[in-house]
């Protein structure tokens, strides 16, 4: 191959690379292995995952997906991870992304939607870079994000953001309540601020006053950036009927619609605005027009915001590989219909609330009074750590511990049951912790008692 | 053959500027520029009020096959921008000199207009460029 493009080895081919910038030979590859040996090692990964009874929420929830989704999705039509190259030639392939996205935007009651992004995570760190463009009555790079968003998401807007010179405020939460008052927005009343971001149900699982808190923000001069669990909004007031004027741009992670938890991944973003914003929108957008026949056809649209035109000013640097999760998005939601998906959010709701009551005790309590979706911090007298060992030999995952994320909460776990938890499984979970805190409190006293 | 209006002072970059009387001056892209471009589609005005130094990029004009910064022929305020823009792009297709306006400034230093070319010099840069 060298000698047909006409170079004697392949440095050649990277000379117009500085030296410093070069990364040496990668170390900590391991050598290639065959087809055999791969199945084998994932095989046994997968294994360690040991398919637990799992009460974890905090950001991945296990949904019932119909069987059909996933048989689709390896069709060979939409077997591929990505925008094609020519991408009108596909018009199946763009017809479903503009699905999608029709789907989202109904979803959310926003204006558009792009084809998706990486995670929510990024989502959320490419809805701070748009606001910082979009706003431009806004000086400040500022922007508002609370405490009760989720932690990882914060790290990635950090680390995204944080380069860039804007500047990420945090906002405290309600003891009480475990949402944003609308005292910890005094501080910045009349403030500069380009956006404020409101995570509908937040982290702790808590609704947020989205109306009282999107005014403020749009009173103040700031944009409005909603991070929504996407399932819940088959239920909840959507972003965009938000307060006054609704929310400007909408992200969160698109696995709760029919992506499986595959040990935390692959998964997909999703982002929604309104159309004045639009050019402002990362990612790629597919239109529906005419072709010269009057014959509907669908297209990519608005790339001239895109590296290869743009470049360095691009406001779009990335594209469609989320594309496989995308589409079984899609199917997911057409085969649930809105219908569908707000009983699978009812009975998310249910089962969450009825699990609260059955594991609430003198030792186990819900920490915050505010309205919940699916999820509910519940404090402990006892330490976790200790307690639930047993639970988790029982080959059941009893929740998410706080305690890294916020230390202040003390013992702390988030515990969520979708629609996906049996009244038996419930039962389960009461009455192995029954036992695990019997031991506790039989064995060593909550007083310990002085040992000679 | 593009026209460049004689009573205007032009920059390298495809910006022409009109003197008003009351000293502001008006700023828009030539028509060479707008047949270069093509068919816009979308122009992104900067926001009244704002200071721009020369030759900081402050608009944007986009058409179905690129998009390209409009940058400021010398420094000054913005005072008004071409709202109209929003819903016909294509005006500056059509009247690169008149109705496609994109900015008025007021100029820093009023002398900074004689550092750039007149209609002949403009005419002659596109040919060599």
């Amino acid at each position: 191959m060298l000698d047909t493009v006409g170079v004697s080895d392949i440095e050649q081919l990277f000379d117009e690379i500085p030296a410093n910038l070069r990364s040496r030979p990668l170390q900590h590859i391991p050598p290639a292995m065959s087809e055999q040996e791969i199945s084998r090692l994932m095989l046994q990964r997968a294994e360690q995952d040991g398919r637990p009874l799992c009460f974890i929420g905090a950001g991945a929830y296990e949904h019932h997906i119909p069987a059909a989704v996933w048989q689709i999705v390896t069709r060979g039509e939409f077997y591929s991870a990505y925008t094609p190259y020519q991408a009108e030639a596909s018009q199946g392939t763009l017809q479903l992304i503009y699905e999608f996205q029709s789907m989202m935007t109904a979803l959310m009651a926003m204006d558009v939607s792009n084809a998706s992004l990486y995670d929510g995570g990024s989502a959320l760190a490419e809805a701070v870079l748009m606001a910082i463009r979009a706003n431009r009555k806004s000086k400040s790079q500022r922007v508002l994000v609370p405490t009760t968003v989720h932690p990882a998401y914060r790290d990635t807007a950090r680390t995204i953001a944080g380069n860039q010179h804007i500047e990420l405020l945090e906002l405290p939460y309600d003891e009480q309540g475990g949402h944003v008052s609308m005292d910890s927005l005094a501080d910045y009343e009349g403030e500069d601020i380009a956006a404020l971001v409101i995570a509908q149900p937040n982290f702790f699982g808590v609704l947020e006053d989205v109306d009282a808190l999107t005014d403020w923000a749009h009173r103040n001069g700031a944009m409005v950036i909603a991070v929504v669990n996407p399932v819940a909004m088959a239920l909840l007031k959507p972003p965009g009927r938000w307060g006054e004027k609704g929310a400007d741009i909408a992200v969160g992670e698109g696995q709760p619609l029919g992506v499986p938890l595959s040990s935390g991944g692959p998964y997909f973003g999703f982002m929604c605005s309104k159309q004045q914003h639009v050019r402002q929108m990362p990612g790629r957008l597919v239109g529906r027009t005419v072709d010269r026949d009057g014959r509907a056809g669908y297209t990519l649209t608005l790339q001239a915001r895109e590296q290869h035109i743009r470049r360095s000013k691009a406001t779009s640097n990335i594209c469609t590989n989320q594309g496989l999760l995308v589409t079984a998005a899609t199917i997911h939601m057409a085969l649930l219909g809105g219908e569908g998906l707000r009983r699978v959010a009812l009975a998310c709701h249910a089962n969450t609330r009825r699990l609260v009551e059955k594991l609430s005790s003198a030792y186990l309590r819900p920490r915050f009074d505010r309205p919940c979706f699916h999820e509910v911090v519940m404090t402990s007298s006892l330490p976790l750590k200790r307690l639930l060992r047993p639970l988790y030999a029982h080959n059941l995952q009893p929740g998410y511990v706080l305690s890294d994320d916020y230390p202040e909460l003390g013992e702390a776990l988030l515990v969520c049951a979708t629609e996906t938890k049996t009244e038996d499984d419930l039962e389960l979970y009461r009455d192995y912790l029954a036992r695990a805190i019997d031991k506790q409190v039989s064995a060593g006293c909550p007083v310990q008692p002085k040992m000679a | 053959m593009s026209e460049a209006p004689s009573e205007l002072k032009y920059s390298k970059s495809h910006e022409w500027v009109r003197l008003n009387e009351d000293g502001s001056v008006t700023v828009g892209i030539t028509d060479h520029a707008q047949e270069l471009l093509g068919d816009l589609v979308y122009v992104e005005v900067p926001e009244p009020g704002s200071e721009l130094d020369a030759k900081q990029a402050c608009a944007v004009v986009e058409s179905v096959k690129a998009a390209s910064d409009v940058y400021a022929p010398l420094a000054g305020t913005v005072l008004e921008v071409n709202e109209s823009l929003g819903d016909s792009p294509e005006a500056v297709n059509r009247d690169a000199y008149g109705n496609g306006w994109i900015m008025k400034l007021k100029p820093a230093d009023s002398n900074a207009l004689n550092e750039l070319m007149d209609a002949g010099e403009y005419l002659e840069f596109i040919e060599t460029e």
